[in-house]
């Protein structure tokens, strides 16, 4: 930007009214974050102090991200990194060196109660609304840090969000609680509820031999069958069965219920149902309880 | 395991077992028949073509209404029919030949349906949702196949001699009757149904598999007409039950596994067939020399 804008800025500030002046707050900061639920957090915490920008966006899956040179780019211009850390974004440590970036990386997930699954750290842990509550705090702490002038909207937001967290937590858990713990089995071919089951007490369990790649053989769909009876399964979530009316013959033969979609590791795009973290959380909770309910 | 054990209870404990096998059964009834004709006519890749020419139908139907058996059946039918009708007036009104039309016409329904496709994006789940899978017949899908089977048998009695007139001495039967045209198109009415039904409920290969290949197997064991189509009615359904079998002990695709069983029947066929086999061939002539 030249010099002239600049003055002719700085001119009609100063003839504006004396309480628009304080509204010529620095440029926001520039955040970066590894995928769009972060990204979210960040924003919402954040507001008009900070730009945010994910690197995997809605929609898409930050396992099989490939990186492109833009990334990299924001990165160098980033004023912050934030991260999942657990091993979620295997990718960013060469990727935020080879961009040269100087900002600081927030690892959201740090001081969380971590879940294993056998030897492999479990990194899904924003699926549990306490967790989440906790990447709050880290991003917020991080954000005063780089920002200590605007410390007090920070904090306020932050305590704002937390809040609504802790509320719907807390609406979740009290509407399970007219479930008793043996009414709450799913089976999921996904690996990502894992912490979402512990915090809310629900009995998840895979979907025992499912592989996602090509046909059905019908000692597949007779496994899955044999399991959910055995096992008195009450919903079946399982999305990676692309032909829905298979799941549909394989719970209703089973006597389960057909679980909606559940969100994982990615917002939906702008303007759909999930596309905050809040909105997706609750809608989780929402299809998980009615999955639960319509199996009575 | 016991055989009860292996052949019979995991129809007993399953229901989608006992669909699917039901669903095999009534489409090798309808398709020995139309199968046989098919070969007989000289139109085996026809089947395979008309199947293309569905593409489109499925997938303008997928697209407007969703996924909806009626509505995609429906627009494969009228696809396939469009693209039967159009080669077929092609080769009225023209010096070309019907097979080359159905070629020029099965493409381009084919490349239509496959742009439509992509134009909506996430082309992989969209070809497995317009294609069922025998894993996953459902009872509409049952009884379109049970429903095109019957109405299918009903009009093979009735059309059954002019049509079998026509596959031999074409000429004779415009002679006598004049209808041979009439005749082509509601059996090529028969064909697209038994392909969308096929399609429908069972998928892409299983409708074409179980059309053609008993009925090619057939050609092995007997001469007649009717006895052709009893054979591969018997082998449609042998291979639907034993191709389910397999892939319920050994964990293989349903779909794949019943039409290379009835691939494997052909190949077998034709070693060791009654007629027009190899034995009949080599082994018989073999005979006659040294008698």
């Amino acid at each position: 930007m030249t010099a002239l804008p600049n003055r002719r800025r700085a001119l009609i500030a100063a003839c504006a009214l004396p309480g628009l002046v304080a509204a010529q707050a620095p440029a926001p900061l520039k955040v970066v974050a590894s995928f769009s639920l972060l990204a979210d957090m960040v924003a919402q915490v954040g507001g008009d102090a900070v730009a945010v920008h994910a690197l995997v966006g809605p929609d898409a899956d930050a396992h099989a991200f490939t990186p492109a040179p833009a990334d990299a780019q924001r990165l160098a211009q980033a004023g912050l990194i934030v991260v999942n850390g657990l091993g979620f974004e295997g990718w960013i440590d060469r990727l935020v060196r080879a961009s040269g970036s100087k900002a600081p990386v927030v690892v959201a997930s740090q001081g969380i109660t971590v879940r294993r699954i056998g030897q492999v750290t479990d990194p899904h842990a924003w699926q549990s609304l306490v967790a989440a509550q906790r990447y709050v705090e880290n991003i917020r702490a991080a954000l005063v840090a780089a920002r200590p002038a605007q410390a007090a909207a920070i904090n306020a937001r932050a305590a704002t969000y937390t809040g609504q967290l802790a509320a719907l937590d807390a609406s979740v858990r009290s509407r399970l609680a007219a479930l008793p713990p043996g009414e709450r089995k799913l089976v999921t071919s996904h690996d990502a509820f894992g912490y979402l089951a512990d915090a809310w007490g629900l009995d998840m369990r895979a979907a025992q031999g499912w592989t996602t790649a090509g046909e059905a053989s019908a000692a597949d769909v007779a496994r899955l069958i044999r399991q959910l009876k055995a096992q008195k399964v009450r919903a079946l979530f399982v999305e990676n069965i692309s032909d829905p009316r298979l799941v549909e013959r394989i719970a209703r033969e089973a006597g389960a219920a057909v679980g909606g979609t559940l969100y994982s590791d990615a917002l939906s795009p702008p303007g759909t149902r999930a596309d905050t973290y809040l909105k997706l959380m609750a809608h989780n909770a929402d299809t998980l309880l009615a999955a639960l309910m319509a199996g009575r | 395991m016991t055989l009860y054990g292996a052949i019979v209870q995991p129809f007993i404990e399953f229901g989608f077992m006992r669909r699917a096998l039901v669903a095999c059964l009534a489409l090798g009834l309808s398709c020995g028949p139309v199968g046989t004709l098919l070969v007989l006519r000289r139109m085996s890749l026809a089947g395979d073509a008309m199947a293309h020419a569905l593409l489109p139908g499925a997938a303008v139907a997928f697209l407007l209404v969703g996924l909806s058996l009626p509505a995609m059946s429906l627009g494969a039918f009228i696809a396939a029919l469009a693209v039967a009708a159009l080669a077929g007036g092609v080769a009225r009104f023209t010096a070309q030949r019907e097979d080359a039309s159905l070629a020029g016409f099965y493409l381009i329904a084919l490349a239509g349906g496959v742009m439509l496709i992509s134009l909506r994006g996430n082309s992989v789940d969209l070809m497995r949702v317009l294609f069922g899978s025998i894993l996953a017949v459902d009872d509409a899908a049952l009884l379109l196949v049970a429903g095109v089977a019957s109405a299918s048998l009903v009009v093979l009695a009735v059309v059954w001699r002019p049509l079998l007139v026509e596959c031999f001495d074409p000429g004779f039967l415009r002679a006598v009757a004049g209808h041979g045209a009439l005749h082509h198109q509601l059996f090529l009415v028969l064909l697209v149904a038994n392909l969308v039904a096929g399609f429908q409920a069972l998928g892409t290969l299983m409708a074409v598999g179980l059309l053609m290949l008993p009925a090619i197997a057939a050609r092995c064991w007997a001469q007649s007409v009717g006895r052709l189509s009893a054979i591969a009615c018997a082998i449609a359904a042998a291979c639907g039950y034993g191709g389910l079998l397999l892939s319920y002990h050994f964990g293989l695709p349903s779909g794949p596994s019943i039409v290379l069983l009835a691939g494997a029947v052909y190949l077998v066929s034709l070693c060791i067939g009654t007629r027009d086999s190899l034995r009949a061939r080599f082994f018989t002539a073999h005979r006659h020399r040294t008698a």
